[in-house]
């Protein structure tokens, strides 16, 4: 018996599940201690609300800050309502340590009072130190699919899976259709060295690594130490049913630095870092198909819709002024997808 | 060169724009002769098509001399005289192959506007908002033409700008609009609109065939030109359509039912008002009236062919009465190469002479004033051509002097 083979690259699932490519989704635990401090907001808001001279009382705070009891109480209740209300209450969780920060600092500022009672203070401390640790611990769990950034697209071309992995593997091409990228160098031994176009002529640079290649298949690479930017991606090429071509998935994640690299970077990827990548693989398959980039009058500075301009002419500095203009066809390549041209001769007409 | 601009809501304007050079391997540079405002042209007017942007150049029925091609247009010269279909497409997609051109996957860069607005993209198409892809429109002096090895079509001396000229859109269209009936002998076809594509379309479902046609409109001069080409009329400002077409046709209804009206439809009474508040309110983008009593007419296991221009959503769309009596709807912006070559045959065998359709012909430069008398059917206005070589005085004293009334 044949021993099936092995793919160590995919899911192969065959039932869609939209969550495949987040792999950073909140933990169960995270919310599940969300979900019991948002009882306890509730409970101790409500409480603050409702009795402030009682909680002014444990916690050996001056009954004249009822007041301000009250506005803690309708601020737990908020952020209870938060955890309730959001799926990923992440966002919540963090606003409730900004609370216990809040009340930390209120107890100190009680401390100093003259009718303060410290050794009640000194308890109250306490519990709110430990629900803060609590609420930390809660908050970085369910924030930890937010660290890195996803991107997903998918096209279909009219190619062959080997033909298009080949231009693919050539990683020199990718500047071609990658709307951000200015140049790959290839290394040598699956290494690349990549640089991404940032605003105001700054520049985003990295060294990859191929970690899985198969070809007419799936290639994978992720970037090495001491990149600008850490970042990894997959794109997978599939024979379309039918033989219509192929499809290409695109999966690219990046964990976006700090500082001004870090801003570079997101504006890099801008707001829709899907939509980008399906520009992107727009582009791809115009070039596959059709052998360069397709431009209309008002797409010459881009497709976005701050991109936009008239739909005229351009003037000839407005084309200077067009980076990716005009499309950059190597002499004599023809697309891949172009087969023997059968000239249209229109059909005939039912008389 | 001078180019005709869309400005705002009814602000249209010819200015000074820079001239259009080549930008891709397959664009050709065409020489403008004649160009033409088409009733779609109105929407974007009115304003009723989203991602306009001021300076946007109007115009996607257009033909003239090729001046200059890129180096991979094999099969056209310098000196040619063409005809360009409105839908850009690229010839070698999925859609192409397929001869539905105006789906092309290709030729529109902002396919995400369509994404965004339709689920998919459509292609690109020349002068027609953002949406389509941004491509400035042949009501100008010159146009860049892309995927000029597919699109543009060679024309004969022998046959004037008018003849041709219509290839681009409007005859496609009205003809597709009857093709998508599968007329039959005998068949008895009702169409709404008699504006320029359903004239087409009147006198294309004879040419397929049909028994009788049935026309609508409200617009006297449009009627008389129906009636010209064969059709027996409905004027709806005075009868009721539903009872006066089950009154020709024996309470069965009409084979198949041709919406030749699209999204700014006029009806009487209060469903106009209705529909009006609701767009007004963008409750719906669409005054979809025709479409509505098209459905209503049409006879049981019957065919709706929708070729009138939709843009967004409507509303109370009689889904029951096409789902329980077995109605096919077919629908589509026409797939023009298609239809380019076959019908430029009929027109050289003399089977139909598309000039009959036009009413005013006039300037460029006056292109604002022809956009207001087609709007507003003034003047017995149905089809306005502009020529960019024609002697324009680009002011309103010159407009008496330049239009020719036929």
């Amino acid at each position: 018996m044949a021993a099936r083979q092995q793919d160590t690259s995919l899911s192969n699932a065959t039932n869609y599940s939209s969550q495949r490519f987040q792999p950073g989704l909140p933990s169960e635990n995270g919310k599940r201690l969300a979900r019991g401090l948002g009882w306890f907001s509730l409970g101790l808001g409500i409480t603050e609300l409702l009795a402030p001279k009682f909680i002014a009382s444990i916690s050996g705070v001056s009954p004249r800050r009822t007041g301000m009891i009250r506005l803690y109480g309708l601020r737990e209740i908020a952020s209870g309502i938060g955890i309730f209300a959001q799926k990923n209450p992440a966002q919540a969780m963090w606003s409730r340590v900004a609370g216990d920060v809040m009340d930390l600092t209120s107890l100190g500022i009680a401390c100093t009072a003259p009718d303060a009672k410290t050794g009640r203070i000194t308890f109250a401390t306490a519990n709110v130190l430990a629900v803060t640790a609590l609420d930390v611990i809660a908050a970085k769990q369910l924030s930890g699919g937010k660290k890195g950034v996803h991107a997903s697209a998918s096209c279909i071309v009219n190619a062959q899976p080997e033909e298009v992995y080949r231009f693919w593997r050539e990683f020199t091409n990718l500047p071609r259709f990658m709307e951000h990228l200015e140049s790959v160098t290839e290394l040598g031994e699956g290494r690349s060295h990549w640089i991404a176009k940032g605003p105001a002529g700054m520049k985003v640079e990295w060294d990859a690594m191929i970690v899985a290649d198969e070809p007419g298949r799936v290639i994978t690479w992720r970037s090495l130490e001491n990149s600008d930017v850490d970042n990894a991606g997959a794109v997978r090429f599939e024979a379309a049913a039918g033989g219509r071509g192929t499809i290409i998935k695109v999966n690219i994640q990046y964990n976006p630095p700090g500082g001004v690299v870090g801003a570079t970077v997101a504006k890099l990827f801008g707001e829709e870092p899907n939509q980008q990548l399906e520009d992107d693989l727009r582009r791809f398959k115009q070039v596959i198909e059709l052998g360069e980039v397709v431009v209309s009058d008002a797409t010459i500075f881009g497709v976005g819709y701050f991109d936009q301009r008239p739909a005229q002419p351009p003037a000839p500095g407005e084309l200077e002024r067009a980076e990716s203009l005009p499309p950059q066809v190597p002499a004599g390549e023809r697309p891949l997808g172009r087969s023997a041209e059968e000239p249209f001769a229109g059909r005939r007409i039912q008389q | 060169m001078r180019a005709n601009c869309w400005m705002g809501k009814t602000m249209v304007s010819v200015q000074d724009v820079p001239d259009p050079q080549i930008l891709n391997q397959r664009d050709a540079i065409v020489k403008i002769s004649s160009t033409a405002i088409c009733g779609s042209d109105l929407h974007l007017y009115n304003a009723f098509i989203p991602t306009m942007v001021a300076g946007d150049i109007l115009g996607h029925e257009f033909m003239g001399e090729v001046v200059e091609v890129g180096r991979e247009v094999t099969n056209l010269a310098v000196g040619d005289r063409v005809v360009v279909p409105f839908p850009i497409s690229c010839g070698r997609c999925f859609f192409c192959k397929q001869q539905m051109f105006s789906l092309c996957e290709n030729s529109n860069p902002n396919a995400w506007m369509g994404e965004k607005m339709f689920g998919h993209a459509a292609a690109g198409i020349f002068g027609y908002s953002h949406l389509t892809g941004g491509y400035a429109g042949g009501q100008a002096e010159y146009a860049r033409v892309p995927f000029a090895d597919v699109g543009p079509i060679k024309v004969p001396s022998g046959l004037t700008d008018e003849q041709v000229l219509f290839l681009s859109d409007i005859f496609p269209t009205g003809y597709m609009g009857a093709e998508m009936c599968d007329i039959k002998p005998g068949d008895t076809i009702a169409i709404w609109g008699c504006g320029p594509v359903g004239q087409f379309s009147i006198r294309s479902a004879f040419l397929l065939g049909a028994e009788r046609v049935i026309a609508i409109d409200m617009v006297p001069e449009r009627l008389q030109m129906a009636q010209a080409g064969g059709a027996e009329t409905i004027n709806y400002n005075e009868t009721n359509v539903y009872e006066a077409l089950m009154e020709m046709t024996g309470g069965r209804g009409p084979d198949a039912c041709i919406d030749d009206v699209g999204m700014e439809a006029h009806a009487p009474g209060a469903i106009h008002a209705y529909d009006r508040i609701k767009q007004a309110m963008m409750l719906e983008t669409d005054r979809p009236h025709a479409l509505r009593e098209a459905i209503m007419c049409c006879r049981n296991g019957g065919i709706i062919s929708v070729i009138g221009v939709y843009g967004g959503v409507i509303d109370k769309f009689p889904i029951g009465s096409v789902m329980n009596r077995s109605l096919t709807i077919r629908t589509g912006q026409a797939h023009v190469q298609r239809y380019m070559r076959p019908l430029l045959q009929l027109i050289e065998n003399g089977d139909i002479d598309p000039s009959f359709v036009v009413t005013h012909t006039m300037s460029l430069e006056d292109a604002a004033h022809g956009y207001e008398i087609f709007k507003h059917k003034q003047d017995n206005c149905i089809k306005v051509v502009l020529k960019p070589g024609m002697n324009g005085r680009a002011s309103t004293m010159a407009r008496e002097d330049d239009t020719i009334i036929h």
